[in-house]
């Protein structure tokens, strides 16, 4: 269920809508909101992203915030993960879960304070979401404020965000943030949240401001990066970065008929938590053992396959492409999908129905792509002797 | 490569320039731009007899893929080979090095009922409203 997805129905505004129209960006809706798709082109942002930086205007994800005594109860039922053990200033990938361990969404959860968590969902469930979560805090000493619509939040992403960051960085150190930390500070005098996640398989940050803050952040952000090639990147090359470093994409990859187990994503459970929505399902699940599982695959010679195309094992239907894409990156087109566990996640051929042609596939490890890490003292293109 | 003023258009975004009973046939500018960076296509092979309509191949860029359909009735006599490897050109350069098939029509009476490209434009400021 998700709101404003109608013609008729009113679609929401990010507090940056007049600045990508300045830039020139295709407007598409999205998750009930008109989103940029894209600016100069989505080959050329993704390429952007993976060599310098891109910005993205990702103020259409919910924000909420829980806090009170009951917080980190509130918290530790409705993931499985056990957020209440996150230090202050720490984030955590995890998932709000049904009764059948299955997704009710994926989430960041941030602990801000003591007994102040923030949570940051999908868009397109972001109603949803509230109510699940209000409705499993009856018994708890919990506020849950839904902030999203006065929360803008840009994604700074590439090899160059850390230094772009730092560069505009008041009252916080950009370099010394550590992977999914969060700290507060300035830039170009406006209060941010700069947290050190993002959606795309590069270094980046997330940056939370106010509604009436983000244009001058965003400014900000673009002013000082362009003579670099920092672009503003739309939520085309968001999906192929994405799907490159193969994170899950809620509606494509996990939705409320995907178990966490068969996602892959076990690492979100904390088995020896006491309790947590759906543990006692996915506990039986993991006894049993999961049917099908995520895997990642490429397609061998020409063609693309997308969400939907039936996959054949041996010649049988078998499963379903939850993603795919041509990869910019790595040019060659790349997927995942869901096929029984007993198929190897690894070097097993199989095919995909793409609108009636046979298009030969090869399951390969996630994710496809991993960014180059520094290697020190390696000269200038780390090249070996 | 042509000029656009010497093709005739459909109402599907392709362009055809007609040259006694053999048209080249692509897809227009406006096209190329609406589908973004094309990184696959595929139009079957040469030698095919089709009809006005027909599905003939698909473009594919990366976020969507669009299907191509034959302009007019006729045969596919020749497959614009490059663009497997360079699939690209079909965005640089639309109307030229970007063309898509060549057909020979069975007739070629019929075009003088297409759009020129006056119409398309029309064509195109309209769908825009």
């Amino acid at each position: 269920m998700s709101e404003g997805k109608g013609p008729d129905s009113e679609l929401l505004k990010t507090p940056l809508d007049s600045v990508h129209r300045g830039l020139g960006a295709r407007m598409v809706p999205f998750a009930g909101y008109e989103m940029p798709v894209q600016y100069s082109g989505l080959m050329e942002e993704h390429k952007a992203v993976r060599g310098v930086a891109g910005l993205f205007d990702v103020s259409h994800m919910g924000e909420f915030e829980i806090r009170g005594p009951g917080a980190a109860s509130l918290v530790d039922r409705v993931s499985p993960s056990r957020i209440s053990a996150l230090e202050e200033g720490r984030v955590a990938y995890s998932c709000l879960t049904t009764e059948k361990g299955t997704f009710v969404d994926d989430i960041l959860a941030y602990r801000l304070a003591p007994e102040r968590f923030l949570l940051v969902v999908n868009a397109s469930n972001r109603i949803k979401d509230l109510a699940w979560i209000e409705s499993h805090a009856e018994d708890l000493d919990v506020v849950i404020e839904d902030q999203s619509l006065e929360t803008g939040l840009i994604a700074v992403q590439g090899p160059r965000a850390r230094a772009l960051v730092s560069g505009l960085a008041e009252g916080f150190d950009g370099m010394a943030v550590k992977y999914y930390r969060i700290v507060e500070g300035k830039i170009a005098g406006c209060p941010v949240r700069a947290s050190r996640t993002g959606y795309t398989g590069e270094l980046g940050y997330e940056i939370f401001t106010s509604n009436g803050d983000a244009p001058k952040v965003w400014n900000a952000l673009l002013d000082a990066g362009r003579a670099d090639g920092v672009l503003p990147c739309g939520l085309g090359a968001r999906d192929s970065l994405r799907l490159e470093a193969a994170l899950p994409l809620y509606g494509n990859d996990i939705d409320e008929t995907t178990s966490v187990l068969e996602a892959g994503l076990e690492f979100t459970i904390d088995w020896d938590k006491s309790d947590f929505i759906g543990k006692a399902a996915l506990e039986a699940e993991r006894e049993r053992g999961a049917t099908r599982h995520r895997v990642g695959f490429e397609i061998v010679g020409r063609g693309i396959a997308r969400q939907g195309n039936p996959a054949l094992v041996e010649g049988s239907p078998a499963g379903c492409v939850c993603s795919g894409t041509f990869s910019p990156t790595l040019e060659k087109a790349i997927g995942m999908a869901y096929l029984p566990s007993s198929v190897p996640a690894e070097g097993h051929d199989f095919e995909i129905d793409v609108r009636g042609r046979r298009l030969p596939a090869r399951t390969v490890p996630m994710p496809f792509y991993k960014r180059p890490k520094k290697r020190p003292n390696k000269g200038p293109e780390g090249k070996k002797g | 490569m042509p000029r656009a003023e010497d093709c005739k258009y459909t109402k599907d975004h392709e362009w055809l320039l007609i040259e006694g009973d053999t048209a080249t046939v692509g897809i227009t500018d406006f096209a190329q731009q609406e589908l973004g960076d094309i990184v696959y296509v595929n139009m079957g092979d040469a030698g095919r007899n089709v009809s006005e309509g027909d599905e003939i191949g698909e473009i594919e860029s990366v976020k969507a893929v669009a299907e191509v359909y034959a302009p007019l009735t006729g045969e596919i006599t020749e497959i614009n080979e490059s663009l497997g490897d360079h699939p690209e050109v079909v965005n640089s350069d639309p109307l030229g090095e970007g063309w898509l098939v060549k057909m020979k029509l069975s007739d070629p009476g019929v075009v003088d009922k297409m759009m020129t490209l006056e119409d398309y434009r029309k064509f195109l400021s309209e769908e825009a409203h």
